[in-house]
C-alpha cells in the first residue's frame, strides 16, 4: 500500500508526518568497548499510522523507540541523529511546531512526554505502581498535567478513559495486583490515551497475554485509533502479528534499519533474505505439515559484529560484497520500498524469492479497510 | 535479577538495554578500579599489616611504666620519671626552695613518643598500646565477623532451603535473637562468663552471638527467592541430594551477599567489642581499643584536655569503619552492574560536554560537532 | 529429516505408553487476602487430566496461563504430588517422591533458558553432574562430548568450558535439552522450551526435539500456548482450559476441525497472516477464576453456543472421530443430553429444589 494511494476517503493527507527520526544512532558505554544497539535509523511516521517495527533481540528496536523519547538508562548514549516531532496545527494558525526532542531542554520534553507522545510497555505490573489504586494514577496523571480540571472532573474522565478501554468506572478502587493482565495492560493503554496524544509508543504491549486478550485489546486498540486518530508505532517480535496489525512493516536487525514496507507487501514478497527467511519461521496453521528450516545461526552478539552484512553468515544468498560491505538503505524505484541489500542495489541478480510481485494496493474509497486490519465488528 | 551475574545479556541477549559486559565466571572478577573500593582496601590493608606486625615494632610494651631516677632540682635529690615521659611542675604558690611535692603530667606527642604518654598508675607509651590494641581489635573484630557469618549462612540458609517446620524454628531462633538488644545481651554474656577476661577468641564468640541474627534474615530471603528458579529445580529434576543442592548450586550465587554481609557484621563486631572494652567488662589483660578508650575516660582525659589519650583509638575505629564500608560499596557495584559508572570519568565527560553523572529519564545526547547542519529547534 | 516435500509422517497409534497420568487433580492451597482474617481457599489448579506419552510420539498441551498445563507437566515429573489420581511408568504406578530410577527415565525442559542453567557453573558441570549421579558411564567427559553432539552443538570442545552467560538462548535450551539426555531419559517433558527464545532460532529447537523423536524414540510432552507450533511439532494436541482437558486430537485434525468451541476461540485469536479477512473471535470475556470455577462446563460463560445444561452440568470426553475426543454438550446427543439432565435434576442433589426449567418435560429449555 503505497502512501499516496489506497488510503481510504476522508484519512489525513500523506504529507502529514507526525514523528521523524532522522539518522538516530544509540551505544552503550563509550570509546573501543561501546556497542552500538542503534546504528543510523530512519524512521518516519505518520498521523493516524500505525508503523510496526520488528526485530528480534539485539535488533535495538526498543532502544530506538525509548531513545526517541529519550527514556533510556545510563550507559545509554545517543550519539547522532535527530526526532523531529510535528505537533499537530489544530486550532493554532501558525501551523503547529517542530520540535527536536533530542534538544529540546527539560521543560519542552516534559511538556511532549505523555501530553503528545505517550508510551505502553510489555508488563504493566512493571509500569503501574503497586502500592496505589488505579484510580488514584490516573488522578496524579492528570493533576500535573491538566491543572485546570477540578477533582470531579478527574474522576469523570478517568471513568471515560476506562470505558473507552472496555473496563467499568468501579475499577478505579482497584489496585493493579487485583486486576488481570489483561486489564492491567487495558488500564495502562487508558492512561497512554488520558492526555489525547498524538502518537503512542507500544512496546510489546501483548507479549505476555494470552492469545486470546492480545486479539481482544489489539482489535479494542485499533478501534481507539480509527476513533481518536493517533498514530501507533507498534514494537514486536511477532511479525506475523504486524502483518495483520499495521499500516507498515520496519524490520530492525543488530541495530540497523533493513527493510521498510507496506504490510501486505512485506508478506506476500518480501525482498530481503532475512524477512524472507523471518516470515517461513511461523509454521502455518492450515495446509500440509512440512519441515520447516528458520533461519540458520542466531542473532548476532553486538559485541562481535561480522564484517560487512550483519546477516551474510546466516543469508543463503551472501555475494563477497555483502562480507565487505554494510548495505546502505536504499529506495527501490516506484514501490515507497526501502531495503538494505546488495542484492537489490548492487546490481546483482535477484534470487526468485525476493523478486515476487508486489501486491496490488486496495482501491481508493473501498468500503473495506486495507488488508489485515480489524474491522469494525459488532459487538 | 540473578545475584550479580546473569541479567540476562548473554550472546543474543532478550530485549532489555542492558549495559553488555565480558565474561569470566564471576562478571568483572578482574581487580577493582573504582577508586571507593581501592581506598577502602588500602585502609583495611594497613590495619591489617599493623595487626599482624605491631606488637613486634611497637618501642614498649603497652603496660611498661619506666622506674623513677633521681635527678638534682634546686640542689635537692627528687624521684622523677625518666626524661621524656612526664612534665613535672611544683605546686602552684609554692617558693622554689622548698621541697614541695611535684605535679607531674603526661606529655603529648614529641619525638621520643610520638602519641605521647598516658598515665595510669605509671606513664605509658601511647604509641605502643595503639600498636598492641590494633591486633586484638582487629583479630577479634574479624574472627567475630567470620564466626557470625558462618551462623547466619547455616541458620540463613537452610531455614530458607527447608521451609515448612524447620524455616518456622530457624526463624523464631533468629527473630528473638534479633529482637534482644545487643548491648546488654552482650554485657549479661560477658558479666557471666569469666573467660571473657583473658581469651579473645570467647569474646568473639560472644559478639558473633549477638550479631548473627540480621545476616541470617537477608540469606535466608535470598534463598527463598533463589530456590524458586529454575536451575535448583532442574538440579532437583536431575536427581541432586538436598546437601549437594544448598552446596553447590545455591551458595555459590549467594556469595556476594556473603560477602557483604560478613564486611557488616565484622564492623559491627568491632564495634561491639570496643563496648564491651570501654564499659571495662572484657578484662584488663588484652590491650585493645575499647580499653585505651576506657582508661582515657577513667582518667579524665577530656576535661584534662589530654587528647592524644583517646584520639587516636577514635580515628582508628573511623577508619577500618570507613574502609570496611568502602569495600562494601564495591561489593554492592559488583552485585548491581548499574551502580558502575561505565567508563565515563569527569574528565571524559567535560571533554564531550555531557553531564559526568548521568540523568534518569533523559538520556544524555552527545552534543553535535560544529558545522554538521543543525535542523531547527522550533521551527515557527 | 525426511526431504523438503513429503509431510511429517504422523506415529503409529498402537504403542504402550511410557508415562501415563490419570485422572490428575492438584488443588493449591491460596489465602484470598492478606492479614490474619484471610481464609484459604483451593484454586483449583488442575482437575480430571489424563495424559499419556509414548514412545517416539510428541503430545503437546495447548492452553493459555491458568490453564494447567505447566502443573500437569510438573506433575508428570513428579516435582509436586497430585491430591488424586496416580502416575504411572510403564504401566506401573510410581511409588512416593521421585525416586532415583523415576528421575533418570523422566527429565524436563524449562521454559527459561537463562534461568534454567546455574549461572556459576560451566556446561560441563551441568552435563557432567546427571552422568554422575546416575552412573552413566565411566569416561564422563566422553559422554558429555557426546551428549552435546547429539543436541547439534558441535564441536564439543567449542562449548563445555562455558558459563551459560556466553551462550545464546537457543545454544542454552539445547544444553537443557542434553542435560535431559545425558542421562538416557525415555521421556522429556518440555514446558514451553521456545517461547523465549528469538523467532528464527525457534524452529531450531523444534526440530531437534522432532529429531529425538524420530531417531532416539522419546517420548516428549510439549506444553505450550502457540497452537502452531504446537501443530508442527506435535503428533497429538490436548486443549486444556480452567485445568480440565476438553479436546485431544490428532494435531492437524484438531486444527482443521475443531470440535470444541474453546478450540475454535484459540485458533480464531492467533495470528494468521494468511487470513483473507480479519478475524471474528468466537466468544468473548476473561479466562475463568480458579478460585470459584464456573459451574457445569467452565467455559459456558464464555461460549457462544452455551445451552443450558452446559451451566448445569460438566460435559462428559465424548468421541467425535476416531481418536478425536471433545468434553462438549453440543457432540453430545440431544437424547442422552436429556437423560442426563435427568439425572442431575432428580439425583445429584437430594437437597436443593429442582428450578423450574430443569424438568425433563420442558424440551423449551433447549437453545
Amino acid at each position: 500500500m503505497s502512501p499516496v494511494a489506497g488510503r481510504p476517503a476522508g484519512s489525513p493527507s500523506a504529507a502529514d508526518v507526525v514523528l521523524e527520526i532522522r539518522g538516530l544512532s544509540v551505544d552503550y558505554g563509550l570509546g573501543v568497548d561501546a556497542v552500538h544497539a542503534v546504528v543510523e535509523c530512519d524512521l518516519t511516521l505518520r498521523r493516524g499510522q500505525v508503523m510496526g517495527l520488528a526485530g528480534e533481540s539485539g535488533s535495538g528496536k526498543s532502544t530506538l523507540s525509548m531513545a526517541a523519547l529519550r527514556l533510556l538508562r545510563h550507559p545509554a548514549l545517543i550519539t547522532k541523529g535527530e526526532v523531529l516531532f510535528h505537533s499537530k496545527p489544530s486550532n493554532r494558525s501558525d501551523g503547529g511546531r517542530t520540535l527536536d526532542l533530542l534538544r529540546a531542554s527539560d521543560g519542552q520534553l516534559r511538556a511532549v512526554r505523555w501530553n503528545e507522545i505517550s508510551v505502553v510497555l510489555q508488563s504493566a505490573l512493571n509500569a503501574l505502581n503497586p502500592v496505589i489504586t488505579i484510580g488514584a494514577q490516573f488522578d496524579d496523571l492528570l493533576k500535573v498535567h491538566r491543572r485546570d480540571l477540578s477533582a470531579a472532573e478527574r474522576r469523570s474522565r478517568a471513568v471515560e478513559l476506562l470505558e473507552l478501554v472496555g473496563m467499568t468506572g468501579d475499577r478505579l478502587r482497584s489496585f493493579p495486583h487485583e486486576l488481570s493482565g489483561g486489564m492491567r495492560q487495558r488500564a495502562m493503554i487508558g492512561m497512554a490515551l488520558a492526555l489525547d496524544p498524538q502518537l503512542m509508543i507500544l512496546d510489546e504491549p501483548t507479549t505476555a497475554l494470552d492469545v486470546v486478550t492480545q486479539r481482544e485489546i489489539l482489535e479494542e486498540l485499533m478501534e481507539l485509533r480509527d476513533r481518536l486518530g493517533f498514530a501507533a508505532l507498534f514494537i514486536t517480535h511477532d511479525l506475523s502479528l504486524l502483518v495483520e496489525l499495521a499500516d507498515e512493516i520496519a524490520v530492525m536487525y543488530a541495530g540497523r534499519l533493513i527493510e521498510r514496507a507496506p504490510a501486505n507487501s512485506i508478506f506476500r514478497a518480501p525482498r530481503l533474505p532475512y524477512t524472507y527467511g523471518l516470515l517461513h519461521c511461523f509454521p502455518p496453521m492450515h495446509g500440509e505439515r512440512r519441515p520447516m528450516e528458520g533461519i540458520p545461526g542466531s542473532p548476532p552478539d553486538l559485541r562481535d559484529l561480522p564484517p560487512g552484512c550483519a546477516f551474510h553468515p546466516r543469508c543463503p544468498w551472501a555475494m563477497e560484497r555483502c562480507r565487505r560491505e554494510v548495505p546502505v538503505l536504499t529506495a527501490i524505484a516506484g514501490t515507497g520500498r526501502e531495503v538494505a541489500c546488495w542484492l537489490h542495489s548492487g546490481g546483482a541478480t535477484v534470487p526468485q524469492e525476493l523478486d515476487l510481485p508486489d501486491p496490488p494496493p486496495p482501491q481508493a474509497g473501498s468500503p473495506e479497510p486495507p488488508t489485515g486490519r480489524h474491522r469494525r465488528a459488532e459487538r | 535479577m540473578a545475584i550479580g551475574v546473569s541479567d540476562g545479556t548473554g550472546a543474543a541477549a532478550l530485549p532489555g538495554p542492558e549495559a553488555p559486559a565480558r565474561g569470566g565466571r564471576f562478571r568483572a572478577m578482574r581487580l577493582p578500579h573504582s577508586p571507593k573500593v581501592l581506598i577502602g582496601l588500602g585502609i583495611l590493608a594497613v590495619f591489617v599489616v599493623v595487626a599482624i606486625i605491631g606488637p613486634s615494632i611497637a618501642p614498649y610494651a603497652p603496660n611498661y611504666s619506666p622506674g623513677l631516677v633521681k635527678v638534682m632540682i634546686h640542689g635537692q635529690f627528687r624521684e622523677l620519671p625518666a626524661a621524656g615521659w612526664a612534665r613535672w611542675t611544683s605546686t602552684p604558690g609554692c617558693p622554689a626552695q622548698y621541697a614541695c611535692p611535684l605535679l607531674f603530667y603526661p606529655v603529648g606527642p614529641s619525638g621520643s613518643h610520638w602519641l605521647g604518654t598516658a598515665f595510669f598508675g605509671g606513664f605509658q607509651d601511647v604509641w605502643s598500646q595503639l600498636l598492641y590494641s590494633t591486633q586484638a581489635t582487629m583479630l577479634v573484630g574479624f574472627l567475630a565477623g567470620a564466626i557470625a557469618t558462618a551462623l547466619s549462612v547455616l541458620v540463613g540458609v537452610t531455614a530458607g532451603y527447608l521451609g515448612g517446620g524447620p524455616d518456622e524454628g530457624l526463624s523464631l531462633l533468629s527473630n528473638v535473637f534479633l529482637a534482644i538488644p545487643g548491648l546488654p545481651l552482650l554485657i549479661v554474656l560477658a558479666i557471666y562468663i569469666p573467660a571473657v577476661d583473658t581469651s579473645p577468641v570467647v569474646v568473639a564468640l560472644i559478639v558473633a552471638v549477638t550479631g548473627w541474627a540480621w545476616g541470617a534474615r537477608v540469606l535466608r530471603a535470598q534463598t527463598l527467592s533463589l530456590r524458586n528458579r529454575d536451575f535448583v529445580e532442574a538440579a532437583r529434576v536431575s536427581g541432586e541430594g538436598r546437601l549437594r543442592i544448598i552446596l553447590f548450586e545455591v551458595l555459590p550465587n549467594l556469595l556476594p551477599i556473603v560477602a557483604s554481609s560478613f564486611l557488616f557484621v565484622t564492623l559491627y563486631s568491632i564495634g561491639a567489642y570496643i563496648a564491651l572494652a570501654f564499659l571495662s567488662l572484657a578484662g584488663a589483660d588484652i590491650w585493645n581499643w575499647g580499653l585505651m578508650l576506657y582508661y582515657a575516660n577513667a582518667a579524665g582525659a577530656v576535661e584534662s584536655g589530654f587528647w592524644w589519650w583517646w584520639v587516636p583509638p577514635g580515628i582508628c575505629i573511623a577508619l577500618v569503619g570507613t574502609g570496611l564500608a568502602l569495600v562494601n560499596f564495591g561489593i554492592d557495584e559488583f552485585i548491581n552492574p548499574r551502580l558502575r559508572m561505565g567508563g565515563l570519568s569527569r574528565k571524559v565527560a567535560r571533554r564531550l560536554g555531557i553531564p559526568a553523572r548521568p540523568r534518569l529519564g533523559f538520556t544524555t545526547v552527545l552534543p553535535r560537532r560544529k558545522g554538521s547542519a543543525s535542523a531547527p529547534k522550533e521551527a515557527g | 529429516m525426511t526431504a523438503a516435500a513429503s509431510p511429517i509422517p504422523t506415529a503409529p497409534a498402537a504403542v504402550a505408553p511410557v508415562l501415563e497420568g490419570r485422572d490428575l487433580t492438584k488443588y493449591f492451597s491460596v489465602k484470598t487476602s492478606r492479614g490474619i482474617l484471610a481464609r484459604r481457599v483451593k484454586l483449583h489448579a488442575v482437575e480430571g487430566v489424563s495424559v499419556s506419552l509414548t514412545p517416539g510420539a510428541v503430545t503437546a498441551v495447548v492452553g493459555e496461563s491458568g490453564s494447567g498445563k505447566t502443573t500437569v507437566a510438573r506433575l508428570l515429573a513428579k516435582i509436586i504430588t497430585p491430591d488424586s489420581g496416580e502416575v504411572l511408568l510403564d504401566g506401573e504406578p510410581v511409588p512416593r517422591g521421585r525416586p532415583r530410577a523415576f528421575a533418570r527415565q523422566v527429565q524436563m525442559v524449562f521454559q527459561d533458558p537463562f534461568a534454567s542453567l546455574n549461572p556459576v557453573h560451566r556446561v560441563r558441570y551441568h552435563l557432567a553432574r546427571p552422568i554422575r549421579i546416575h552412573h552413566i558411564s565411566q569416561d564422563v567427559d566422553a559422554a558429555v562430548d557426546d551428549v552435546l553432539r547429539r543436541v547439534s552443538l558441535d564441536p564439543p570442545s567449542q562449548y563445555v568450558d562455558k558459563f551459560p552467560h556466553e551462550l545464546s538462548g537457543g545454544q542454552r535450551q539445547r544444553v537443557a535439552i542434553a542435560r535431559a539426555l545425558a542421562v538416557q531419559a525415555r521421556v522429556l517433558l518440555a514446558d514451553e522450551p521456545i517461547s523465549m527464545l528469538d523467532v528464527s532460532i525457534r524452529l531450531g529447537v523444534l526440530n531437534l526435539l522432532a529429531d529425538l523423536r524420530d531417531r532416539e524414540r522419546l517420548a516428549i510432552l510439549y506444553v505450550t500456548h502457540d497452537i502452531a507450533s504446537a501443530r508442527y511439532l506435535a503428533d497429538t494436541i490436548v486443549v486444556m482450559y480452567a485445568g480440565q482437558v476438553v479436546e485431544r486430537a490428532p494435531s492437524v485434525r484438531l486444527t482443521d476441525e475443531p470440535a470444541h468451541p474453546y478450540t475454535q476461540l484459540l485458533l480464531s485469536a492467533a495470528p494468521d497472516p494468511d487470513r483473507s479477512e480479519p478475524p471474528s473471535l468466537a466468544g468473548s470475556g476473561a479466562p475463568p477464576s480458579l478460585l470459584d470455577p464456573p459451574s457445569g462446563c467452565r467455559f459456558h460463560p464464555r461460549c457462544p453456543h452455551v445451552m443450558e445444561i452446559c451451566r448445569q452440568q460438566e460435559p462428559p470426553s465424548v468421541d467425535v472421530s476416531p481418536r478425536h475426543t471433545a468434553a462438549c454438550w453440543l457432540h453430545v446427543e440431544p437424547a442422552q443430553r436429556r437423560v442426563s439432565a435427568v439425572s442431575a435434576a432428580s439425583g445429584a442433589e437430594p437437597g436443593t429444589p429442582t428450578a423450574p426449567g430443569s424438568s425433563p418435560t420442558s424440551p423449551s429449555q433447549e437453545d
